[in-house]
């Protein structure tokens, strides 16, 4: 075992090893650029808002983009969880309506938290199911894949049309999560606090899954060489199978507190929502889980301000922002390495 | 008497070696192109094979083949007493063959030590193995929590192959590693083939570069146009310069 290589060949110089960081100063740089427009405690409203709806987005759509990078699958469809999730949880919460109206937190949380199993559990399986029967005939066949997944959206939204009736559902928030609380005279919602704290727990989970976990570097190593995981030994048809649960459950979670967000479901709830999952991932360059952080907070903190200080430029704001991200970064703020 | 086939003559002067892979007659379409028109190679247990050709031989679709990412339309393949032939990827890589792509295929966004550690299926990374093949390419050390996007090529070839070494294998299939490489990082190679071969395992080297690979191999096949169109010993081959010419004329021609 004496061969070496030469140190001046092997040790030399790396090409820097840069931390791309510019992305990651958007958020902050758009919050505080939109600052000298209004008055502190409208732009702190405004930001938590912001904050609180893209953490909604980013948790429909990191599975979105999770199972695009890994499976190359354009999945129309994903809306379908979205919706399913939202009405699922109805089958917890409404029958536990007693436990919403007290006013303690704890109870609330709990009756929460079980719809929040329930939905997820239901939005696995049932994204298992579609894996198997609707996705897997069109891997690799983007067309088919976008009429494939549109038609399973369709088909979904139909479903609970008959399960749970054409007419929309309230859904009230629970006693302790209504109201607001003031840091100075900033109205801040409660419900929208906890929406950023279940965001970033959810981003904390995939992001230590992603990185620490040999599950999670696979789901890594798979969106850039899948053929290459399989070389490894690894079976990358259940990893597929995986993930697109995982994404599902995660499209559950997000049509929970979504519903919770608008107090009424409709079952084309999750189509609505679609078109910002999709600009969101693209935003974010597609199959990043970072990127679509930063690109669900970029798009929900532009839509607010947006939509405070000029009402009718909100309306194409997203796509303004999508418009400039790609111009300036054509493959999205964290572009993925494809193979 | 009916000619020998390339793989009858590789038998006749091996006879006592026992083959590790054997290929017989294999059929490889991709789409509608017939690339690999029976391809009857045999890889005996132990040592370093060769097999050359021009490119577009056919060479990197065999490698493909044994591991199972092109189908095979005809024929067999068998691995170590075992047909592996209509096995998916990861069962004939759990079988016991690594494979180093032509194109290096290291995982750009994880660093040196996560490459590796995804290689080790069996658990945790040996310390005393991953010692023993920064024996070969010291400056993994150096780079190990550094992400492998950020290497030179040479640096990322010693990652796809100490990757293909972190667990033991029995076959390991390197699809031209120098290529593309700066001369003094080939010769690093080549000295660290020379130490691979006094392991147990058994490689099967695809290479263009004749002169990387006359002093390293014990055998060899050479490819033309989907088939095995000769196979023998390395020494046989690199002391005939006619053989070499009318085998490799063009792929000598670009290399010298």
């Amino acid at each position: 075992m004496s061969a070496t290589l030469p140190l001046a060949q092997a040790d030399a110089p790396l090409p820097a090893a840069r931390r791309d960081v510019a992305p990651l100063l958007l958020v902050p740089v758009v919050a505080l650029a939109a600052l000298p427009f209004m008055s502190l405690p409208t732009w702190i409203t405004l930001t938590v808002a912001g904050l609180a709806m893209g953490m909604m987005i980013f948790i429909m759509a990191s599975g979105l983009t999770l199972v695009f990078g890994l499976m190359s699958v354009l999945n129309f469809g994903h809306g379908a969880f979205v919706s399913v999730g939202a009405f699922t949880a109805t089958l917890v919460l409404l029958p536990m309506r007693g436990w919403l109206e007290m006013d303690s937190l704890p109870a609330n949380l709990g009756a929460l938290g079980l719809a929040v199993l329930l939905a997820m559990l239901v939005t696995a399986i049932l994204g298992w199911v579609f894996e198997r029967v609707v996705i897997m005939p069109v891997y690799g066949q983007h067309l088919k894949q976008i009429l494939v997944t549109m038609g399973g959206m369709i088909v979904s939204e139909q479903a609970i049309n008959v399960i749970w009736g054409a007419e929309q559902i309230a859904l009230p928030l629970p006693a302790a999560l209504r109201g607001a609380v003031f840091l100075g005279d900033a109205a801040i919602e409660k419900y929208r606090l906890l929406a950023v704290v279940v965001g970033l727990a959810v981003f904390a989970v995939l992001f230590i899954t992603l990185n620490r976990t040999r599950i999670g570097l696979l789901i890594r190593a798979g969106v850039e060489n899948g053929e290459m995981v399989e070389a490894l030994g690894y079976r990358i048809r259940r990893l597929f199978v995986g993930v697109f649960a995982a994404g599902s459950a995660l499209a559950g979670l997000g049509g929970v507190m979504w519903g919770l967000y608008k107090e009424t479901l409709v079952a084309h709830m999750g189509s609505e929502i679609m078109v910002l999952t999709f600009i969101v991932i693209i935003i974010g360059g597609l199959g990043s889980v970072g990127g679509c952080f930063i690109g669900s907070l970029l798009i929900a903190l532009v839509g607010n301000y947006a939509g405070f200080l000029a009402p009718k430029v909100a309306l194409v704001s997203n796509i303004v922002l999508m418009i400039a991200v790609l111009l300036w970064r054509p493959a999205g703020l964290y572009a993925k390495g494809r193979n | 008497m009916a000619p020998l086939s390339p793989r009858d003559c590789l038998k006749t002067i091996l006879p006592m070696s026992e083959p590790i892979l054997t290929l017989s007659g294999v059929h490889t379409h991709i789409g509608q192109y017939h690339i690999l028109q029976g391809v009857d190679l045999v890889v005996p247990r132990g040592g370093l094979a060769v097999l050359l050709g021009r490119n577009g031989a056919g060479k990197t679709t065999t490698l493909r083949t044994i591991m199972g990412l092109w189908r095979a339309s005809r024929g067999s393949i068998v691995f170590d007493g075992r047909d592996i032939t209509r096995l998916s990827t990861p069962d004939i890589a759990r079988a016991g063959i690594a494979y180093v792509p032509e194109s290096m295929a290291v995982f750009s966004e994880l660093t040196v030590r996560e490459n590796l550690y995804l290689a080790a299926r069996s658990g945790p990374l040996d310390a005393a193995r991953v010692d023993w093949i920064c024996g070969f390419f010291p400056a993994l050390k150096k780079f190990w929590h550094t992400p492998a996007g950020n290497l030179s090529g040479g640096q990322k070839q010693m990652v796809a192959i100490a990757r293909a070494l972190v667990e033991p294998r029995k076959l390991l299939l390197v699809d031209e590693p120098t290529k593309g490489l700066a001369p003094a990082i080939i010769q690093s190679l080549m000295a660290a083939f020379r130490d691979l071969k006094d392991t147990s395992t058994t490689i099967l080297l695809v290479e263009q570069n004749f002169n990387f690979v006359r002093t390293l191999g014990d055998t060899v096949a050479v490819m033309d146009d989907g088939r095995v169109v000769h196979a023998g010993l390395m020494h046989d081959l690199s002391g005939d310069e006619a053989l070499q010419q009318r085998l490799l004329g063009l792929s000598l021609d670009a290399h010298q």
